[in-house]
């Protein structure tokens, strides 16, 4: 039986609009669309904070592009 | 593993002769899995995922992963992609090939032809030194010069103590990229080929894949062994390829 190709996150930029519970961020990315971010594990581990403002690397999910995942934070 | 293959080698055996227009999908997936259980194996698809059967039955422009049906009838002139796999002792084996019943038209043969000469070709490339995806070139080089889609929804996966484990292996690929295969990697290489465009979409009852253009679709599949001496074909009898009907 063959495997469903799993595709390939797409990756934006994007600017911190606000903080929310559980450490999921509102993200207005540079095309103008708002999203609901969480931050990647791997920032977790290495307590790189978000504040809003900054600049950030989202990961979307083809399947919902309204949700993302932070991955990369710009300094 | 090697077990596994061997019954899914009988398996395949048993179906060129079994299968036969007027026969329902159903009969053919009773059958298949009459087979299995009597050796002692248990189906692998049934239940994975919600699979309601033992073999996935595809016709014609049903590209994988098709549901046995007491409705649906073979018809002589249909092209019957035939998917299975077994479990042996808790390791997979995953095979398919793809018949023609009765006449087919010259184009429809060749379409048969070159998609399991694609998978033989990708087997060859199956030695350790070699990376991932000059497996999957070596199915792109074959089919597209003979002016074939390559389906790309779907991919051949690693195989052991899952149906499916990484990597995953596309039909489609640069050569040279993709991880360093080793001796004792297992793949389930399995090249979907149409006669029309590479696009897919799947019907209404979750599973069944079809062309969107209505193009004829073709599909082969063996689990083979990466070894020193090279590829061991574990779903053959004598660790090769072997001609399809």
């Amino acid at each position: 039986m063959t495997a469903v190709a799993k595709e390939d996150a797409i990756e934006v930029e994007g600017t911190v609009v606000e903080p929310l519970p559980n450490a999921m961020f509102r993200v207005e990315l540079d095309n103008g669309h708002r999203v609901l971010a969480h931050v990647s594990g791997k920032m977790r581990m290495n307590f790189i904070r978000i504040l809003p403002g900054d600049r950030v690397k989202v990961e979307l999910s083809p399947y919902d592009l309204s949700r993302g995942r932070i991955t990369y934070r710009f300094k | 593993m090697r077990r596994a293959g061997h019954i899914l080698a009988d398996v395949m055996e048993r179906l060129r002769a079994f299968v036969k227009p007027g026969l329902t999908t159903l009969e053919v997936d009773a059958e298949v899995e009459r087979f299995i259980v009597d050796r002692g194996a248990r189906p692998a698809f049934k239940g994975y995922r919600g699979f309601p059967a033992t073999v996935c039955i595809s016709i014609n422009e049903e590209v994988v992963h098709g549901i046995p049906s007491p409705q649906r009838r073979l018809r002589s002139g249909d092209i019957v992609g035939l998917d299975l796999g077994c479990i042996v002792e808790g390791y997979y084996a995953d095979c398919a090939f793809t018949m023609a019943l009765g006449d087919v038209p010259a184009p429809v043969r060749k379409l048969l032809d070159v998609t399991r000469e694609s998978l033989e070709l990708a087997i060859e490339q199956c030695w350790p030194g070699r990376r991932l995806s000059d497996v999957s070139h070596a199915v792109q080089a074959h089919v597209e010069p003979h002016g074939f889609g390559i389906v790309r929804a779907f991919v051949g996966h690693g195989i052991g103590r899952a149906l499916h484990e990484e990597p995953q292996i596309p039909n489609f690929g640069d050569p040279g990229k993709g991880p360093l295969l080793k001796a004792g990697m297992v793949l389930a290489i399995e090249p979907m080929v149409t006669m029309g465009s590479w696009e897919v979409r799947v019907l209404d009852d979750g599973w069944t894949a079809v062309t969107k253009d209505g193009s004829l679709a073709a599909h082969f599949e063996h689990t083979i062994a990466v070894t020193e001496g090279g590829p061991d074909v574990l779903t053959s009898k004598n660790g090769r390829s072997v001609r399809a009907a």
